[in-house]
Order: C-alpha cells, then sequence, then structure tokens
C-alpha cells in the first residue's frame, strides 16, 4: 500500500496522484493505441462503439454523478449531434468544423433544456427530460425535409487533414482522441471550483445556495457540458452506423446511457469507462453465452433486455456504488489482507428526504 | 351541425382514453402520496395486468366479469409482493436509484411478458366489443361509454374506501405523516405495501377497461409516459387532479390529431407536460406546499 506525503496544497490538485498513476495511463494509452494493428476489424469496432457510449457516458457522468441532475433525454442529445453532423457534411462542411458544431448545437439543446427546468428537481427534472426526449425524437421522425424521416439518412465519409476516417479502425482513433479529450475536460472541470460547485449542488442545493453558490448558472454548465459532450459523441456514433435512422435515439438508449452511469458507478470518470464496457459488451457476452445454454433459454427473444434489467435491479439494491465502487472494495480488501475490517465500507441507513412540508 | 357532432364524438373518444391515463396516473400518485416514490414500472404493471385477464378468461374460460375481478386481485398481490420483496429496500435512498429501479424491473416485467405471452397483440371478447349506443343523434361506441363509466365507479369506491374504512384511513395518516401514524399504532410498512396493491390493481382495471378500445401487447406500458402527464398536468399528488389532467390530455390529443398535421398526435402529452411544468410547476390541482430546510 502507498501512502502519500502530501507536502503543499497543489499536490491536492493534480490529475495524477503519483508518477504509478501515469505510468499505468501511459502504457494504456499505449496499447489502446496499437491494438488495431493486433485485433480484427470486428472488435475494433465494438470498442470504437464502447468509445462512443463512454464520451456519452462522461457528457451524463458529470450531469447525474457529480452534479445529481438525472437526465432521461439523453440519448436527445446524442441525437441532436448526430444528424448535425451528418446535415452539415452533406452541405459540403469539412469534419474539423463539422464535429464541434455536433457539440454546439448538442450544448445549445442543453441549455434550452436546463433553463426552464432549474426549478425542477430529482423526480420531476426526470420527467421532464423524459418528454424533452421524447419530442426530439419525434422531430427527428418528421423534419422530413432536414432528417428524411424514416427514409434514413446516409452520414458522408469525413476527411481530416487529408486523411480519411473511414472503417472500423478510423472510427476508432478518432473516438479515442475524442474520448481522451472528453476525460481531460471531466477531469479538469472536477478539480476547478466549477467542479466543486456541481458536486456541493449534488450533496445539497441548499447548503450549496447559503455558500453562494449560483444554482441556476451552475446547473446550466452542467447541462451545457454535458449536452456538448454527448453532442460530439453523437457526431462519432453518425459514422459509426452510416446511416441515421430516427427510431435510434429513443428512451431505450437513454436508459442504456443511465445504465453506464448506476452500473459504473456513480460519481466516478473510471466507472464511466468501465458501465460503456458493461453495456457494450453485454449483448456480445449473452451472444456467446447462448451456444452454451439449453436451446429452450437459448431462443428466448427478451433475453437480453430482461439480463439488462435484472442487473440493473440488482446493482441498485446490492451495489449502489457500481463496478467501480466493487473494485475499490477488492482493492482495499487485498491491500490491508490479514486486517480488513467489514465496516470499513458498510452503508449507512438514511431516512428518506422529504422535499413536503 | 354535423361539425359539432363530430367535435362530441372527438371529446368523447378523447375522454375515454383520457380516464385511461387518468386511472393509470391514479396509480403513480397513490404511491407518491404515501412514499414519496414514483413507479416508472406503473404501465409495464397494467401491462402485466391486461395479460393475466387474457389469460384468465382465454385459456381459463372463465366469465368476463369473473376473469376481470379475479385479474384486478392476483395483480394487487402482485404489487403488494413488489413492495415487500424489492421497494422496501430502497427506502432512504436518493431518488433517482428509485427511478432508475423501477425503469429496470419494467424491462424485467416486459421480458417475462414477453416470455409467457408472446411478442404478439392479444385480445378477448368484451361485453361491450363492437356495440354502440345511440343518444340522440349521436352514435357512441359501448367501448367508450364502459371506460366512462368504469371510471366513475372506480372512483367512488375508492372514495368510499379512502374516506369510511379503518384501513383506509389508516393509509391517509401514513401518507401525511409517516412519524405520527407510526406512533397512533398504524402499521406503516404494511400499510404502504397494501397501497402499492391498490396502485396495481388500480392500473389492472385500465387494462381491463382498455381491452376492448385496444389490443394488449407487451409494449403498452409506455402508456404510462402519457399517464404522467396526466399526474403532472393534476399536480402529482392530488387524486382528482390526476383524473381531470388525464381527460385533458386525452381529449387534447384526440384534437390534435383531427385539427393539427400529423406527428402532433404523438407529442401533444410531452407538450402539455412540459408546458405544465414550466409555467405551472404546482399543476392545477395543486397541494401548497414550501421546501422546508
Amino acid at each position: 500500500m502507498r501512502y502519500l506525503f502530501k507536502t503543499s496544497y497543489s499536490q491536492d490538485l493534480t490529475i495524477w496522484r503519483h508518477n504509478g498513476d501515469l505510468f499505468w495511463y501511459g502504457l494504456l494509452a499505449a496499447v489502446m493505441f496499437v491494438l488495431p494493428f493486433v485485433l480484427g476489424t470486428f472488435y475494433i469496432g465494438e470498442l470504437g462503439a464502447v468509445f462512443i457510449f463512454a464520451i456519452a457516458g462522461v457528457g451524463l457522468m458529470l450531469l447525474t454523478g457529480y452534479t445529481g441532475l438525472v437526465n432521461l433525454g439523453h440519448a436527445a442529445f446524442l441525437g441532436i449531434g448526430a444528424y448535425t453532423e451528418a446535415v452539415l457534411l452533406t452541405a459540403g462542411w469539412p469534419f474539423i468544423v463539422t464535429l464541434p458544431m455536433s457539440g454546439i448545437l448538442a450544448a445549445i439543446a442543453g441549455i434550452a433544456i436546463g433553463i426552464p427546468t432549474l426549478r425542477m428537481s430529482g423526480l420531476y427534472l426526470a420527467i421532464a427530460t423524459l418528454a424533452f426526449g421524447q419530442i426530439v425524437a419525434t422531430v427527428l421522425e418528421k423534419w422530413d425535409s432536414v432528417t428524411h424521416g424514416f427514409d434514413g439518412m446516409p452520414v458522408p465519409i469525413p476527411s481530416i487533414f487529408g486523411v480519411q476516417i473511414q472503417g472500423a479502425t478510423g472510427v476508432y482513433y478518432a473516438a479515442l482522441v475524442v474520448l481522451v479529450f472528453s476525460l481531460w475536460v471531466a477531469c479538469n472541470i472536477l478539480r476547478t471550483p466549477l467542479g466543486r460547485a456541481l458536486v456541493a449542488i449534488r450533496d445539497s442545493e441548499i447548503s450549496a445556495q447559503s455558500m453562494g453558490i449560483n444554482l441556476a448558472l451552475y446547473k446550466t454548465i452542467s447541462f451545457a457540458v454535458a449536452a456538448f459532450l454527448t453532442g460530439l459523441a453523437g457526431a462519432l456514433f453518425a459514422h459509426y452506423v452510416n446511416f441515421l435512422a430516427p427510431d435510434s435515439f429513443d428512451i431505450l438508449l437513454s436508459i442504456q446511457f443511465l445504465t453506464i452511469v448506476f452500473v459504473g458507478g456513480i460519481g466516478s470518470l473510471h466507472g464511466v469507462i468501465f458501465g460503456a464496457l458493461f453495456v457494450r459488451l453485454l449483448p456480445q457476452a449473452i451472444a456467446i453465452a447462448r451456444d452454451y445454454l439449453p436451446s429452450k433459454l437459448a431462443h428466448l427473444p427478451g433475453l437480453e433486455p430482461s439480463v439488462f434489467g435484472l442487473i440493473l435491479v440488482l446493482v441498485i439494491l446490492f451495489e449502489p456504488a457500481g463496478i467501480y465502487g466493487r473494485w475499490l472494495k477488492t482493492k482495499e480488501y487485498f491491500q490491508a489482507f490479514p486486517m480488513h475490517r467489514r465496516s470499513a465500507f458498510r452503508r449507512q441507513r438514511t431516512y428518506t428526504r422529504s422535499e413536503r412540508v | 351541425m354535423a361539425d359539432a357532432a363530430r367535435l362530441l364524438q372527438l371529446i368523447i373518444n378523447g375522454a375515454a382514453s383520457g380516464c385511461i391515463y387518468g386511472i393509470i396516473a391514479l396509480g403513480f400518485v397513490l404511491i407518491y402520496k404515501a412514499t414519496e416514490l414514483v413507479n416508472f414500472a406503473q404501465g409495464d404493471i397494467m401491462m402485466l395486468g391486461g395479460f393475466t385477464a387474457f389469460s384468465l378468461i382465454t385459456w381459463f374460460g372463465l366469465n368476463y366479469w369473473v376473469g376481470a375481478i379475479l385479474a384486478v386481485l392476483i395483480t394487487a398481490g402482485f404489487g403488494f409482493l413488489l413492495d415487500v420483496i424489492v421497494i422496501r429496500r430502497v427506502m432512504g435512498q436518493p431518488q433517482f436509484a428509485v427511478v432508475m429501479l423501477t425503469l429496470g424491473l419494467g424491462f424485467i416485467f416486459r421480458a417475462a411478458a414477453g416470455i409467457i405471452w408472446g411478442y404478439d397483440s392479444v385480445g378477448y371478447v368484451t361485453p361491450f366489443t363492437n356495440k354502440t349506443v345511440k343518444i340522440g343523434g349521436l352514435i357512441l361506441g359501448a367501448d367508450s361509454l364502459s371506460v366512462l363509466g368504469g371510471t366513475v365507479l372506480l372512483c367512488i369506491v375508492l372514495y368510499l374506501f379512502f374516506s369510511h374504512t379503518r384501513l383506509g384511513i389508516a393509509m391517509q395518516a401514513a401518507s401525511q405523516n409517516q412519524l405520527a401514524a407510526y406512533y397512533m399504532g398504524i402499521p406503516v410498512r404494511t400499510v404502504f405495501s397494501l397501497i402499492w396493491a391498490i396502485a396495481a390493481g388500480v392500473s389492472a382495471v385500465a387494462a381491463i377497461l382498455l381491452t376492448p378500445i385496444s389490443m394488449i401487447d407487451v409494449n403498452m406500458g409506455f402508456l404510462g409516459i402519457k399517464a404522467f402527464a396526466a399526474a403532472v398536468l393534476g399536480g402529482f399528488g392530488s387524486i382528482p387532479g390526476a383524473l381531470v389532467g388525464g381527460v385533458i390530455i386525452g381529449i387534447a390529443e384526440q384534437l390534435a390529431g383531427f385539427y393539427l398535421p400529423a406527428g402532433f398526435q404523438d407529442v401533444t402529452s410531452n407538450v402539455v407536460l412540459l408546458g405544465t411544468l414550466i409555467l405551472l410547476p404546482q399543476g392545477l390541482f395543486a397541494e401548497k406546499m414550501v421546501k422546508r430546510v
């Protein structure tokens, strides 16, 4: 076990806790970089999808995990980003402009939904974002002149500095770069006063307000940043699927994003990566498991959503800190090995915080 | 004149589907009032109730009325067990944990229903199917009228239950102040489970009333989203408000479908919902609430 000896306050603010972190993350980055030379196209494509979901997950983690605002319409931001990318690229804009534009347009949508919902909390916000998500999904369906409705919309192949971003490998690298960028943004937000304010709002709006935090401003910023990152993910998603259909941005996708945040571990950026791996790889694992199950069970059509729902329920009931929380507990167990105390991570019993008089 | 008749018919059809939204919303409101939890799986519980009635009537050949009553009782028992086994454990956790939990339960219910009853739409013959009633110059479907009548009856029964029985009054007490009710010797936990039972039973009633109008299928739980609009419009926490909100949403939807271009009907309930939350966050029938520190 490593004990950090802090000699200055600036050590509290560093991104890397110690040089070991730098080494391991550097190694991870190097492995990620060479992976396409080793693995087959199928796995690279799947990993690219994991990255795209992780980018959107980082956005939702900032909003839900760190600011405490539940968003049941997150897929709408992804849809706005994806369609902006497709429409602008078709109009002949260069990729280097369309990618940030997707993010910016989604961020504007995020502010548009953020401002009217400022006064709402918890439950009402969940319901309002649910309605927002459905309205955007319907607009994407019916606005034929721009989105081509159910005919779908092909996405042109973009190029950046003369290099075409094409196929699974191209999307993989583009998504990797954007994912690193969004993690960097999130890390930096979290160690500035902005991030501290967001966490304060999550823990108690009233105490945050009495510390002088402008709730409206910070909540709107949180919505805007989350939507911006998800818009970027949407642009990459457009290139991942190559052909946009309006019904792919429905409530089920929003719930998948929330699953990333909850199963990964609420309030941790590591959790986003674990959650995205889980959400994208679970269907593959189920497909593989079908071969080994008795045929009657294997051919049930509802197997995938029910496993999804079951894991979500079990995580909330038994491990509210998610996969990352479980990882921390396991690590602690081995670090402290014979001295582990059961009470180290005991959940405190709390009473329902009433919103009524 | 024809136009007026047309309008009246639209309004009655809208009111009928609105009653369904209202009854589902009633389930939300009952649970929210008592426990401050929101059950996002309410629509899926309704779907289970509909399928239960279908199997009792079609597979076991029971009479419509017997099958309907049995289905309501079975669904209510299911709601009771759901609270005892699952929901009770998350009391005291942040509200969005409960949102995710009930969403996950909804997935499980939908998949289970698909496994048991298949993914095709089913229906059964009710005493109200394909019959019309002539009132004056108006031709009205017996199915719409049965929904309206059923809703009124359900409201009377619920009103009498909550105002005249010991258990109903105990439930009101537990909703208003858990701690005080507990001190008065009311078994609050059991009462909460019973409220879940009533909410589930009520949603089964909605499914049974809906059957002559539309088929039962695995995805009918998405009606629950429209019921949210009804509950919010009515002020989330007001029982008459939920019903009035439902009827308003139902009528607005019918009128939007008739007078506005395609697509508007689908989003009517969502637009009303967002509009209500922005302009009138307390809803139409709000109880005055001030947040306490």
